[in-house]
């Protein structure tokens, strides 16, 4: 007799790197796996789509097309037949952010292979970001740091991209450095906040913290139920152009 | 899979009354008020679902059942037969990271001209600041001041954090928020360079800087950048299990076990800083959590073995807008940010019960109490019930593209499962999120053991009862500054003595006393997920090895 102790009610067939499991039903590919008594230690990270590190590799039942997904994310299919990619090596360039310039040269210097790229498409195929990575490689070896740094801002490097691509790129270590450079040498540094050092430097609001140290829970009860709120300002602050 | 019939009705409801609730006012609750809903909704009142500590420098004060079985628990280590004559590293500082406040004490370690060792549990950068969506808190703006920030903290957090930490916590964060910038974080902003930022819920000013909604992500990636091009080393997937102390007792080192080879490492160090995060994974109350796989409360139970007092562990903080549609993703967390950008709480006849930017204590109560005493949830086809978050308002309020634009990842997250959070709303319920309370630190990070450190979630004092949005990557940053700083130059004087784990056989005889036999072993490390058939087949034998 079946060893069995919950109602499962509908499953579906899965191979874990071709090994068949029947799991319940509208699982995630991570849930699957733990259904089927893995203990992850590797392929595990976040659980919720934002670490990377539950990357997976996988054919549905009858199709030659491989998919990607994140193993936290993805409902399993009958007939999914997968494997996870938790590590894959890929070489970070060691740099001095203070010291490089936002030019296509800080970029080719530390990444040459960029300029292998064939224009393939293949990493547009396997993120599963779905982000432009072919446009991005290419915006930054033009020199276009500002355009690399916006389109590859949401990847989770995972690296899928770098397992696949023909000319061996670390995209998303081309994507770091570019948006490194974006945010230190293209963006101005907020102005408000300068401002705000120097008057937190000179003491200004010493004295005030100072009596909030000291004030009873009363005294802090009224003053917090005085306080004054900003409005909230419902006007958009960027244009959807840009 | 869009949703379902049974939900549509509900949906057409918020779609009804979305023009007129837009045009109202909502009014913000007052102190007593607050105090009132939480105690009859709030799940810290479940004192049922509390026990009192058995032993240990907290013992008698209450925490949750789900951690007093790991506080009440036996180490790993057996203390009267491991050897700690073979040491496999010396190093100045020992960094247990886990939230990446170890990297900023990491690359201040370097700054600081001693040799730092980080010990991860999984890979560098494993940790809930990966998923800290909605942004950073820092009063830098003209109408706003670190005194006016100091007041919101202590609001929040119910009035009894302790005073010296929130101002360290208020006056470095425009340092903080410098520093970052210099590093070269993206964070969101106007073309002149200021910052564009909104309120979180408890805030009186507009403080909360973003990155879209990747800001822990943004953060934790380019600290880390830096930190492998200033070649600090870390060790991953190997996590601390036990500390070591000398005779005076001092930290000197700690255990580390290597989760794939199995062994166990001996690290002495002069300093140690414990960054190990918060305890999600435990699911208190059986709730389901945001937070990241490895969220099991270790550096909790290994300090309080080594003798560190805890505060306010008999509190726990439920984000009020967890995931609950659909399933797969159930308890996972939607961005506070959302509320920030306008959209409104709905029940099931799409009427709003509650001021969306209250604290997430008040919201998660009135969220309980709209989804049981007053029965206005919706309930979803595997019978779980929550309420809307009504998402399309934001594209009207602020102007369309406002959604994809400030929230990508949000409808990345809701698209992979067909559902359009810019013409939808999403249905939420709230979800274990952060432990308010940890470790008592001082202001310099320094704790009751001389030569350990603890910074961020793991440690306790500074958010009092409830900790505001945005507060949390600005802890992680500043005691995690502040915990290297201090490690740093507490090893360039120490002198360790030698390393022993007489704490451990100390605290296994108090255990004794107390009357707990018991076979449970801590820490946890990992939680198991596996089915309750995976797990009955596993017994019995003997495993590899």
């Amino acid at each position: 007799m079946a060893l069995q102790t919950e109602v499962v009610t509908e499953t579906v067939t899965v191979y874990i790197m071709g090994k068949r499991y029947e799991v319940p039903k509208g699982l995630t590919i991570l849930e699957a796996m733990e259904y089927a008594g893995y203990r992850l230690v590797r392929g595990v990270g976040c659980r919720g789509g934002f670490c990377g590190a539950c990357a997976t590799v996988y054919r549905k039942a009858g199709d030659f097309r491989l998919r990607v997904g994140l193993a936290c994310q993805t409902v399993i299919e009958d007939g999914m037949y997968l494997t996870q990619i938790p590590f894959y090596p890929a070489t970070k360039a060691i740099y001095d952010i203070n010291a490089l310039r936002p030019t296509a040269e800080a970029i080719l210097k530390h990444y040459p292979e960029v300029t292998r790229c064939l224009q393939c498409g293949t990493c547009l195929k396997v993120c599963p970001q779905e982000l432009d990575l072919m446009r991005y490689i290419a915006a930054a070896m033009r020199g276009d740091i500002a355009k690399a740094a916006d389109l590859s801002f949401d990847c989770i490097q995972c690296g899928l991209c770098t397992g696949r691509c023909p000319a061996e790129i670390s995209h998303y270590h081309v994507a770091m450095l570019a948006r490194r450079l974006y945010a230190k040498h293209l963006t101005p540094p907020a102005p408000h906040l300068t401002q705000r050092l120097e008057e937190i430097k000179a003491g200004k609001f010493d004295a005030e913290l100072e009596a909030l140290m000291k004030a009873d829970k009363e005294t802090l009860r009224k003053l917090y139920a005085e306080r004054d709120v900003e409005p909230e300002e419902l006007v958009p602050t960027k244009t959807d152009e840009d | 899979m869009p949703y379902p019939e049974m939900m549509q009705e509900s949906i057409a409801k918020v779609e009804e009354t979305r023009s007129r609730r837009m045009r109202e006012d909502f009014l913000r609750l007052s102190l007593e008020e607050r105090q009132r809903l939480l105690e009859a909704y709030h799940l810290d009142y479940r004192r049922e679902t509390f026990r009192p500590l058995a032993v240990g420098p907290n013992k008698g004060d209450l925490v949750p059942n789900e951690l007093a079985d790991l506080l009440e628990a036996r180490s790993r280590i057996d203390p009267d037969n491991f050897d700690l004559s073979r040491v496999d590293y010396e190093t100045d500082v020992l960094n247990h990271r886990w939230r990446w406040c170890g990297d900023g004490s990491g690359s201040l370690g370097a700054e600081q001209g001693v040799d730092v060792l980080i010990a991860t549990k999984l890979r560098w950068g494993d940790a809930n600041t990966m998923m800290a969506q909605g942004g950073i808190q820092a009063a830098d703006k003209p109408n706003d001041s670190p005194a006016r920030h100091y007041l919101d903290v202590m609001g929040g957090g119910g009035f009894v954090n302790i005073p010296e930490l929130v101002k360290a916590l208020v006056t470095d964060a425009p340092f903080i928020i410098r520093w970052l910038e210099s590093l070269g974080v993206m964070f969101d902003k106007e073309p002149d360079g200021t910052m564009i930022t909104v309120h979180s819920g408890g805030t009186s000013r507009r403080r909360m800087h973003s990155c879209r909604d990747y800001t822990g992500m943004e953060i934790m990636r380019v600290l880390r950048d830096e930190a492998r091009n200033r070649g600090i080393q870390a060790w991953e997937f190997r996590p601390a299990v036990e500390l070591l102390l000398d005779e005076h007792r001092q930290c000197v080192g700690a255990i580390l076990y290597d989760l794939e080879t199995e062994e166990y490492f001996v690290v002495r160090a002069k300093a140690v800083v414990l960054a190990t995060g918060g305890m999600g994974r435990l699911h208190v109350q059986g709730f389901p959590t945001t937070n990241h796989y490895g969220a099991t409360a270790d550096g909790i139970v290994m300090a309080y073995r080594a003798g560190a007092r805890l505060i306010f562990m008999d509190t726990v903080q439920y984000h009020p807008t967890g995931v609950a549609y659909p399933e797969q993703i159930l308890g996972q967390l939607v961005t506070e940010k959302v509320r920030s950008l306008g959209a409104h709480l709905v029940n099931v006849d799409g009427e709003r019960f509650i001021y969306e930017l209250e604290t997430r204590d008040v919201v998660s109560a009135a969220i309980i109490r709209e989804c049981t005493d007053r029965g206005k949830g919706v309930v979803t086809p595997t019978g779980m019930v929550g309420v809307w978050l009504d998402t399309p308002m934001i594209d009207i309020l602020r102007g369309k593209g406002t959604i994809q634009r400030a929230l990508p990842a949000m409808v990345r997250q809701f698209a992979r499962f067909g559902i359009d959070i810019t013409k939808e709303p999403i249905l939420v319920y709230p979800t274990q999120h952060y432990q308010n309370g940890g470790i008592i630190i001082r202001d310099d990070a320094s704790c009751d053991i001389p030569g350990f450190f603890v910074a961020g979630e793991v440690s306790g004092g500074v958010h009092g009862r409830n900790r505001l949005m945005g507060n949390s990557l600005l802890d992680i940053l500043v005691f995690g500054r502040r915990a290297g700083l201090s490690a740093a130059q507490w090893a360039k004087q120490a002198s360790p003595g030698t390393p022993t784990l007489d704490h451990v056989r100390e605290y296994h005889r108090q255990l004794q006393e107390a009357g707990i036999n018991t076979d449970r072993v801590s820490p946890m490390l990992l939680p198991d997920y596996t089915s309750p058939i995976a797990r009955i087949r596993r017994l019995g034998g003997v495993p590899i090895g």
